[in-house]
C-alpha cells in the first residue's frame, strides 16, 4: 500500500498526501464545523435512487448547483411518504464525506415536503420575502401564558383538529373557557377569512392565547396557512398565536410566524396548558410538605413552650402562670385539632409540666421572703386593708413557720 | 394574611401559587407557632381549594357568532361528543 506522509516534494518542504489522508482531512474538517452537523437544505429532489439495500439516493438541486444526499434505511422507513424527482423538499442532516469517492454529502435524517413545482416556488418567494421583513425573527415570538384562562380557537367548525384540541384541553386543563372563531381552512375564501376569524376573536374575547390549526391535508389544502395575509395576521395578533398545521412534516409559512409552533393540532392544545395530572400529583406533594413542615415546627416550639414555662414558675406568681397554661392549652387544642398524634404528645407534655408547678407554688413564693396573713378570727387571708381594723388579732405565716401579731392602726 | 380574598374565591394558580409560597415559608422554620399554625391551616384549605378546582372544572366552550351592530357577540357552544 502507498503511504505518502513525509516524503518531501521536490519543490520544497511540504507534504504530500495520500487519497486516503486527504479525504480524511477533509472530512474531519468538515465535521469540526458545527454549523454542518445539524443543517435544513431546501431544494428540488433529483437522481433520486432507491436501491435493493432500503438506502436512498438523491442530490438536491436549485438553479445553480446540486448537493449529494444519502438517507439511510431506517430513516427511508420513517418517512411518510417516499419522495420524487422533482419534490420540493427541505432535508435534515449533518454534512460528512463519503471518503472512498472522495465525495461530500449531506446525511439526511428527515424530509419535509413543501410541495411542488409553481406552489413551491410561490412558497420560497414568500418566504425570502416574510423573512426579510423580520416576520420570521425569533425575537419577535411571544411567551405563552403560564395560566391561560381563555384561549382563542381557530378553525374550521366542523373539521376533526376541533374535537381533537376540545378533547385534549378537556383531559389537561378544564379549568379554561374556549371561545370558537369558526372559520373556513381551506379553498378560495379561506385565507380572508382565517385573517377575520383571527381578528374578531383579539377584538371580542381577548384571549390570553389563540389556536390557529387545521387537520392534515395535501399541500394545496394547506395552502391558506402560507399566504401572506394569514403570515402578516398572526404576527398583527394581540394575543399570542400557537399554530398546529397539518402533519409533523409540513412546511407551513403561518408556522414561522407564530409566538409557538406545534405540529399537530392537538399537539398546539399541549404546549399551551398545564397539565391536570401533573396539577394533582403536585397538590398532592405540597399537602405532604406542608404537614412535614408543620410537623418539624410544632417539635421545635414544643422546646422553646416548655422553657418558657420554665422561665415563668421562677418569675412570676399563679396568676401569670394559670394565663400562660390557658394560652398554651389554646394553641395545643388548636394545634391537636389540625395535626393528630404529634400535638397530643405535645399536650401531654405541657400538662406535665403544668401539674409540676401547682406542686412547688407557695412554698416558692415563701422562700423569697412574701408572707401569708390570716385573720385569727375567721382564718381568711388578707388580701385587703379592708379586710382589717385597728386592734385585730392576726397570724403570720413565713416560709419557716408563723407568728402572730395584732393590727396598729388603719 | 395578606391576600383579601377568601380561600374559596380564589382561581385555581392563584392558590396553587400561594400554596407553593407558604410550604417554601413554612419550611424556613423562622415563624412563631402562632404563625405558623395560621400557615399551615391556610395551606390546608389552599391545597383543598386546588383539588376541589381541578375535580370538579368542566371546560367551558363559546362561539363567536356575527351580531347585527356588524360586530361579533359570544354564545355558548355545544361541541357534539365525540
Amino acid at each position: 500500500m502507498l503511504r505518502a506522509v513525509s516524503q518531501l516534494s521536490i519543490f520544497g518542504l511540504q507534504t504530500t498526501w495520500s487519497p486516503s489522508e486527504l479525504n480524511r482531512h477533509v472530512r474531519q474538517l468538515i465535521e469540526s464545523d458545527y454549523r454542518l452537523g445539524d443543517l435544513w437544505v431546501a431544494g428540488e429532489v433529483s437522481n433520486l435512487s432507491h436501491p435493493a439495500s432500503g438506502h436512498l439516493y438523491f442530490s438536491l438541486r436549485d438553479a445553480e448547483a446540486a448537493v449529494r444526499c444519502v438517507m439511510w434505511r431506517p430513516e427511508v422507513a420513517r418517512l411518510p411518504r417516499m419522495p420524487k424527482d422533482g419534490d420540493a423538499v427541505e432535508t435534515h442532516g449533518r454534512l460528512s464525506v463519503y471518503e472512498a469517492g472522495g465525495q461530500y454529502q449531506l446525511y439526511a435524517d428527515l424530509i419535509r415536503f413543501a410541495g411542488e413545482g409553481e406552489l413551491y416556488r410561490e412558497f420560497l418567494r414568500l418566504k425570502v420575502k416574510l423573512e426579510a421583513e423580520g416576520l420570521f425573527d425569533p425575537a419577535r415570538k411571544r411567551p405563552l401564558p403560564t395560566w391561560p384562562r381563555r384561549i382563542g380557537l381557530v378553525t374550521s367548525p366542523t373539521g376533526a383538529a376541533l374535537q381533537d384540541v376540545l378533547n385534549v384541553l378537556r383531559r389537561r386543563y378544564p379549568l379554561l373557557e374556549v371561545v370558537l372563531s369558526p372559520t373556513s381552512v381551506q379553498g378560495e375564501d379561506a385565507p380572508l377569512a382565517i385573517v377575520e376569524a383571527l381578528r374578531a376573536v383579539n377584538a371580542t374575547s381577548h384571549p390570553d392565547v389563540i389556536l390557529l390549526v387545521r387537520g392534515g391535508g395535501s399541500m394545496e389544502d394547506l395552502w391558506a396557512f402560507n399566504t401572506e395575509e394569514v403570515v402578516r395576521a398572526v404576527v398583527d395578533s394581540a394575543a399570542p398565536v400557537v399554530t398546529g398545521i397539518g402533519h409533523e412534516t409540513d412546511l407551513i409559512l403561518a408556522d414561522f410566524a407564530a409566538d409557538r409552533r406545534a405540529p399537530t393540532p392537538s399537539a398546539a392544545a399541549e404546549v399551551t396548558t398545564p397539565d391536570k395530572a401533573e396539577l394533582v400529583a403536585e397538590v398532592i406533594e405540597v399537602r405532604h410538605r406542608l404537614a412535614r413542615a408543620w410537623e418539624e415546627r410544632s417539635r421545635t416550639i414544643r422546646y422553646l413552650i416548655a422553657e418558657q414555662l420554665a422561665g415563668l414558675t421562677l418569675a412570676s406568681p399563679r396568676a401569670r402562670v394559670a394565663n400562660a397554661r390557658q394560652r398554651v392549652d389554646g394553641l395545643a387544642h388548636r394545634a391537636t385539632a389540625a395535626i393528630g398524634h404529634v400535638l397530643a404528645l405535645q399536650q401531654a407534655a405541657l400538662s406535665g409540666l403544668i401539674q409540676t408547678l401547682g406542686a412547688v407554688g407557695p412554698e416558692t413564693v415563701l422562700a423569697r421572703g412574701y408572707a401569708v396573713v390570716r385573720r385569727i378570727l375567721d382564718g381568711a387571708v388578707v388580701r385587703s386593708v379592708a379586710q382589717v381594723s385597728a386592734g385585730d388579732p392576726l397570724s403570720v405565716r413565713v416560709r419557716d413557720g408563723s407568728f402572730g401579731a395584732r393590727v396598729d392602726e388603719r | 394574611m395578606a391576600k383579601k380574598k377568601t380561600v374559596e374565591q380564589m382561581r385555581f394558580e392563584e392558590a396553587f401559587e400561594e400554596l407553593a409560597a407558604l410550604v417554601g415559608q413554612l419550611e424556613s422554620g423562622e415563624l412563631p407557632l402562632e404563625q405558623s399554625l395560621a400557615l399551615f391551616e391556610r395551606g390546608q384549605a389552599l391545597a383543598a381549594r386546588c383539588s376541589q378546582l381541578l375535580e370538579q372544572a368542566e371546560l367551558k366552550l363559546r362561539q363567536l357568532v356575527p351580531d347585527q351592530s356588524g360586530g361579533y357577540s359570544e354564545t355558548d357552544f355545544e361541541a357534539e361528543a365525540e
